[in-house]
């Protein structure tokens, strides 16, 4: 069959490429039906709670349970060392492709040690969450509090304590990129910029807490976990492994799954403490995280450091970056990911828009007593955008060049693609300037700066940001954790069948949290069959009924997944068509599949229900020639080849009010133009875009976990850790650029991220347009009002 | 020590429920645990996220910060009986159509809470409705697809009335 014919599908005028459709999962949610971790509960269910750790940095002397034995309802008690006992070893969070990094084994619960505020150090299960509570209450524990190591600028010198002896010192990991000719294209530079970025710790409170329900089925040895997971193949294989039961054995389920955005593509001591009492006591065992808990557990991100540099020349020509990142990765590299990519992706991404050719990146990881951090949404990017777009806009600002035609002079043509960053990365079917272009159109430039002129004379203050942005989604393995040795999956798969009564079935490895992935492989599969898309049902977030896979992450899902999805589907209906063509003695090219029927290619003429293909492949096979086996059920696996991502481009525009008086921050609207390639639908993709930035401008200006000197943490709950709620945020304007991925038939690329990469990078750039006037400028996320009245000389 | 208990009379949905409950207990927790009410979902357990609102006597209140026992005697509407009832199935659709939400975890407190605006029959401005969800977090959305759901959903009620 031609390569035209198998297209056509994603072409037709009523495909469903491209268009809105509504989420099933969504009409379930809104009548209270969906179904969460916390919403199952199996007979003879009992419930953990986890005494944790007061203190960053304390030997355990003594743990006494006996008192919490004696508690009403409790059925198990397990200290760290009890459970050290059960499992085949602690984690070590290291990868291969990290040269030279290096990491501390880590116990799921503290033996002997603990190294952060809220560190797991002994379970109590119980017949009742409250029951459980009580027992953690009645342990005693002798501590001897030890040094914390907290502020990562000091975690290297000499006189600090070190944190695991047997590492030596406090460094995780070492990277270095370097163009050469860095400094000789720093010496001959018209003008340098330099300035020191911080970052804030924040982390991902996803609205429903990390659970899990773990039932072990002591007859078969079979165990079940159902869990609010973004990667379930990847805890089936860490679970097993740890626990010490053969891969095949576990089934990981994740049901509706309230909300993730990184953080539940994690391991967790407490989650493998309850599945190992649930093994123990041969009875279901469930644990959810309370919000301190979380605050305290949850993996945290973006804590960094960052000193930056840029070289340009009079008419406004970036010659170099130069950049020195220092980044906090709390008291373990997490397993299995580890704690070192936020850092890794700074220096990939850091100027990837630009066209200089001089660049060198340093980054430094260190360990200190606060919870490990680890990949959250977008990792690296705010920082990396955030660091780049204002040295860009500083620049400009000296040369009195316009930030849009700053951009313009510098970003990479449309045509030069394939072309490779002065960071090394290889950068395909991007599309800055046309970017750019439907940026300035859709704010209204002009207008919006003539605006802001006006208002300055009576004395509003307000910002026009600009952030131009790569982002790199759908990771590859020839990256990280694929050569590094992770058992995460990099490819991912479909299996697609018809059913005897022309009905689909789509099991995917992608997984779903509320973007609409189950919606978008039924798209793509109906789309490419040419079914109604009610005639497919998709089945995700189920080791026991789906393909093995990566899981959601890195906005990994339509393009990887998608792409399995579109191969496979298209295999399915190659299959049809010769069946259709042996009984309707046709040849397959001539005859097509439109809306669930088959029909005649040339005029559209109806000749069999697709409910006969499936009713004849398998009850009436007899009626096929004995030469013919209908299989109608075809899997396809899908990965990048040579590619680390599949990056994608995009720009930001933002437009913030300042009040000079108080230093609060209005913010009035923001632009977004990006291109994801093939989009499948607007509409969700819209809202990955716009749930994004919001999460990103809780970065920028509210979200902080903020630690005292001794490493505890003081603000573990939603009254005191600030997130952007409906009041404060803007409306958000969305654009797309599609730019179709050549690396896949489809030309999808990932969304998810997008948002969250580059708001940071444009908020902080409108907040400093605003100040431009007063000569201040804020370089510390989140920009608090209290900083900015600082940079104003108010205070 | 065994737990304190008391006995609650009330009206959940309509229909009326008389347990014997820990006294402890918060109203969400039973609602979910004892009832079996799954829709209303625990969040934060303080009071800020909103997850947990359901309607007692009329108003909406936090299912975290009230204890079953003080719901004795009272009516109480969780989102299982606010779609029964069809009292928001406009906002529902519009929520549905709009993908007014993503995980979905905040969707039965948010349509609470914006029941309750609805229930005002006032025009509000868009900056008006975003002050009335201040009290329920979404991770997902970002808000302004709630925004656009409720806004239709008020204006159509107000054209029909």
């Amino acid at each position: 069959m031609s390569d035209r014919a198998l297209r056509a599908p994603l072409d037709r005028p009523n495909s469903y490429i491209g268009r809105t459709l509504s989420r099933a999962g969504a009409k379930r949610a809104v009548a209270g039906r969906g179904r969460y971790t916390d919403d199952f509960s199996l007979p003879r269910m009992l419930h953990a709670a986890f005494l944790r750790s007061p203190f960053a940095h304390a030997k355990i002397l003594s743990i006494d349970t006996s008192q919490a034995r004696r508690q009403h309802g409790v059925a198990l008690i397990m200290t760290g060392a009890e459970l050290a006992k059960l499992v085949t070893g602690p984690w070590i969070g290291t990868l291969t492709c990290f040269s030279g990094m290096k990491s501390a084994p880590q116990y799921a619960l503290a033996v002997d040690r603990a190294c952060w505020v809220g560190e797991p150090v002994a379970m109590v299960v119980a017949r009742t969450r409250a029951e459980a509570e009580d027992g953690v209450e009645r342990i005693q524990v002798e501590w001897e509090e030890l040094p914390a190591v907290t502020d990562k600028a000091t975690a290297l010198d000499p006189k600090t304590p070190v944190l695991h002896p047997e590492l030596g010192d406090n460094l995780a990991f070492r990277k270095t990129i370097d163009t050469g000719s860095v400094d000789a294209a720093f010496a001959k530079a018209d003008l340098v910029i330099e300035e020191t970025f911080e970052f804030g710790r924040h982390t991902a409170v996803s609205l429903e807490p990390r659970t899990l329900l773990a039932a072990y089925d002591t007859a078969t040895g079979k165990l079940t976990i159902t869990t609010s997971s973004q990667c379930p193949h990847m805890l089936q294989h860490v679970f097993a492994h740890t626990l010490g039961i053969p891969q095949h054995n576990v089934q990981i389920i994740a049901p509706d799954v309230g909300g993730s955005f990184g953080l539940k593509i994690h391991t967790y001591g407490d989650e493998l403490a309850t599945t190992a009492a649930a093994i123990q006591l041969g009875r279901p065992v469930k644990f959810v995280a309370d919000r301190l808990e979380s605050f305290m557990s949850d993996i945290h991100a973006r804590e960094n450091t960052v000193k930056g540099r840029i070289a340009v020349s009079k008419s406004g020509t970036i010659e170099a970056f130069d950049i020195d990142v220092l980044s906090g990765a709390g008291a373990y590299s997490q397993y299995p990911r580890t704690s070192v990519f936020e850092a890794t992706q700074v220096l990939n991404i850091t100027g990837g828009p630009y066209r200089h050719k001089h660049y060198r990146a340093r980054a430094t990881v260190v360990y200190q007593n606060k919870v490990p951090s680890s990949q959250y949404r977008a990792v690296g990017h705010p920082i990396g955008n955030s660091v780049a777009e204002h040295l860009v806009d500083q620049a400009a600002y000296q040369l009195g060049i316009d930030p849009i035609e700053m951009r313009r002079r510098n970003i990479m043509a449309d045509d030069v693609y394939p072309t490779t960053s002065a960071s090394g990365i290889k950068l395909k079917d991007l599309s800055h300037q046309r970017c750019l272009d439907a940026l300035v159109d859709s704010m209204d430039y002009a207008a919006l700066r003539a605006e802001q002129a006006n208002l300055r004379e009576k004395g509003i203050h307000r910002g026009i940001g600009i952030a131009t942005f790569i982002k790199g989604t759908a990771p590859g393995p020839r990256g990280y954790y694929g050569v590094g040795g992770a058992p995460i999956s990099l490819q991912d798969a479909c299996v697609i069948k018809l059913e005897p009564n022309g009905g689909v079935i789509c099991a995917v490895g992608v997984t779903e949290q509320g973007q609409g992935v189950d919606t978008v492989m039924g798209q793509i599969a109906a789309a490419t069959l040419g079914v109604p898309i009610d005639s497919v049902r998709v089945l995700s977030g189920d080791t026991d009924a789906t393909p093995f896979g990566g899981g959601t992450y890195g906005s990994r899902a339509t393009a990887i997944g998608g792409e399995a999805v579109y191969q496979a589907a298209r295999d399915l209906r190659q299959e049809i068509l010769q069946l259709a063509g042996i009984l309707l003695q046709a040849e397959p090219d001539a005859l097509d599949i439109v809306d669930g029927t088959i029909v005649d290619r040339s005029d559209g003429r109806q000749r069999l229900p697709l409910a006969e293909i499936g009713r004849i492949g398998h009850y009436q096979v007899g009626e096929l020639p004995n030469s013919v086996q209908p299989i109608l059920s075809h899997t396809r696996r899908f990965r990048l080849v040579d590619d680390l991502y599949i990056f994608t481009n995009g720009i930001h525009g933002a437009y913030v009010e300042v009040d000079t008086d108080t230093g609060f921050i209005r913010l009035l609207k923001h632009w977004v133009v990006e291109d994801c390639g093939r989009v499948i639908n607007p509409q969700l993709a819209d809202e990955q875009v716009r749930g994004g930035c919001v999460q990103g401008i809780g970065g920028a200006l509210y979200e902080h976990c903020l630690y005292d000197e001794a490493g505890q943490l003081q603000n573990g709950s939603l009254v005191d850790y600030l997130t952007p709620m409906a009041s404060e945020m803007p409306d958000i304007e969305v654009v797309h650029v599609q730019t179709p991925s050549s690396v896949s038939e489809l030309g999808a690329k990932g969304v998810g991220e997008s948002g969250t990469g580059a708001a940071p990078a444009v908020v902080m750039n409108a907040v400093n347009d605003a100040l431009q006037p007063f000569g201040a400028r804020v370089t510390a996320q989140p920009i608090t009002p209290q900083s900015i009245l600082i940079a104003l000389g108010r205070i | 020590m065994s737990e304190e208990t008391a006995q609650i009379v009330l009206t959940v949905n309509g229909e009326a429920i008389t347990r014997t409950v820990a006294v402890r207990q918060h109203l969400v927790d039973f609602l979910r645990t004892e009832l079996g009410l799954t829709g209303s979902h625990i969040g934060c357990e303080h009071g800020v996220c909103g997850a947990c609102s359901v309607r007692v006597d009329g108003r909406v209140v936090r299912g975290c910060l009230m204890l079953a026992a003080q719901a004795d005697g009272a009516e109480v509407v969780t989102i299982e009986g606010l779609t029964d009832t069809g009292e928001i199935a406009d906002l529902q659709a519009a929520f549905v159509n709009r993908n007014a939400l993503q995980c979905g975890f905040c969707t039965p407190g948010m349509l609470m809470t914006a029941a309750e605006l609805l229930a005002e029959k006032q025009a509000k401005s868009r900056e008006e409705i975003r002050t009335f969800l201040s009290g329920n977090y979404c991770r997902c959305t970002g808000f302004q697809a709630i925004v656009d759901a409720i806004e239709t959903t008020l204006a159509k009620r107000l054209e029909q009335r």
